[in-house]
């Protein structure tokens, strides 16, 4: 199951700086553990994340293992015009997700 | 008189213990400050390394990058980092790129953020993984290629499970 959540203020006056907070549903195994068994659990995490305003990216992130389950960040852009906001999260065995919120700045 | 010369007097040796003492408790805050300052340097090796990777050969200074985690950290699968650099984000100076590595995580990277003018401000927050109570660090690169450093000691009483499931 995929699941993503993109927050940010509905409305924003020009040249406001936003916070942007966008969190995934994803277990981020680290590929460090063993079972009981002693069969290493192979890696299955996030790597990668961008943001984009209207198309144009504004944030870039690279995650590794020791990025906690349910990658969550917190990052601000300067409120430029209406549109919307895409986050994309994508990483091992194909994992794809797109969300995205829209924005109307006065 | 003639004993003075070779026994040392009761005034003397009050100066001379009053050094030896002012001497002991200068020395810990000096080394406190030359830690911290020379974090980078004084990482293990394969933390080095990773940061070696992301700066090439410039010179990194402190300063700049706050790194802001909690001192005890109770659970260390879900651990609140923020970093914030003092910068004013705009098209001339900016943040390029911010790059979090820890000690003692069974690998040094942690994340690396790559932002632009359009930010408006140089401040991140996620949740992070760690191990083992240790430094964490963190280098910004600048809009004009220099890097700076922030780092910032945690304790961790649960570590991130690394081993058994």
């Amino acid at each position: 199951m995929t699941r993503a959540i993109v927050s940010l203020p509905a409305t924003a006056r020009r040249g406001d700086i936003i916070e942007i907070k966008a969190i995934a549903a994803h277990a981020m195994e680290t590929g460090f553990r063993h079972t009981q068994l002693g069969v290493p659990i192979p890696r299955d995490i996030i790597t990668g994340f961008a943001c984009t305003y209207n198309g144009e990216e504004i944030f870039r992130a690279v995650f590794y293992p020791a990025i906690a389950a349910n990658p969550y960040l917190t990052f601000s852009t300067v409120a430029t015009e209406s549109g919307t906001i895409a986050c994309s999260w994508s990483g091992d065995n194909g994992y794809s997700v797109t969300e995205s919120a829209a924005i109307t700045v006065a | 008189m003639k004993r003075d010369d070779t026994k040392t007097s009761r005034r003397e040796f009050l100066l001379a213990a009053g050094g030896i003492i002012g001497g002991i408790t200068l020395k810990p805050a000096t080394a406190a400050a030359a830690e911290s300052t020379a974090a980078i340097s004084v990482a293990p090796a394969a933390t080095r390394e990773a940061i070696a990777k992301v700066v090439g050969s410039a010179r990194v200074t402190p300063g700049k990058v706050m790194l802001d985690l909690p001192a005890l950290v109770e659970n260390g699968n879900a651990v609140p980092l923020s970093v914030k650099v003092d910068s004013p984000m705009t098209q001339a100076d900016h943040v390029r790129a911010i790059h979090v590595f820890t000690e003692k995580n069974p690998l040094p990277n942690v994340v690396s953020f790559f932002l632009g003018p359009r930010a408006g401000r140089a401040s991140v927050a996620t949740r992070i993984r760690l191990a083992d109570t240790q430094t964490v660090l963190a280098v910004c690169e600048l809009s004009d290629g220099s890097f700076w450093s922030g780092s910032v000691d945690v304790v961790v009483t649960l570590a991130a499970c690394t081993e058994v499931l």
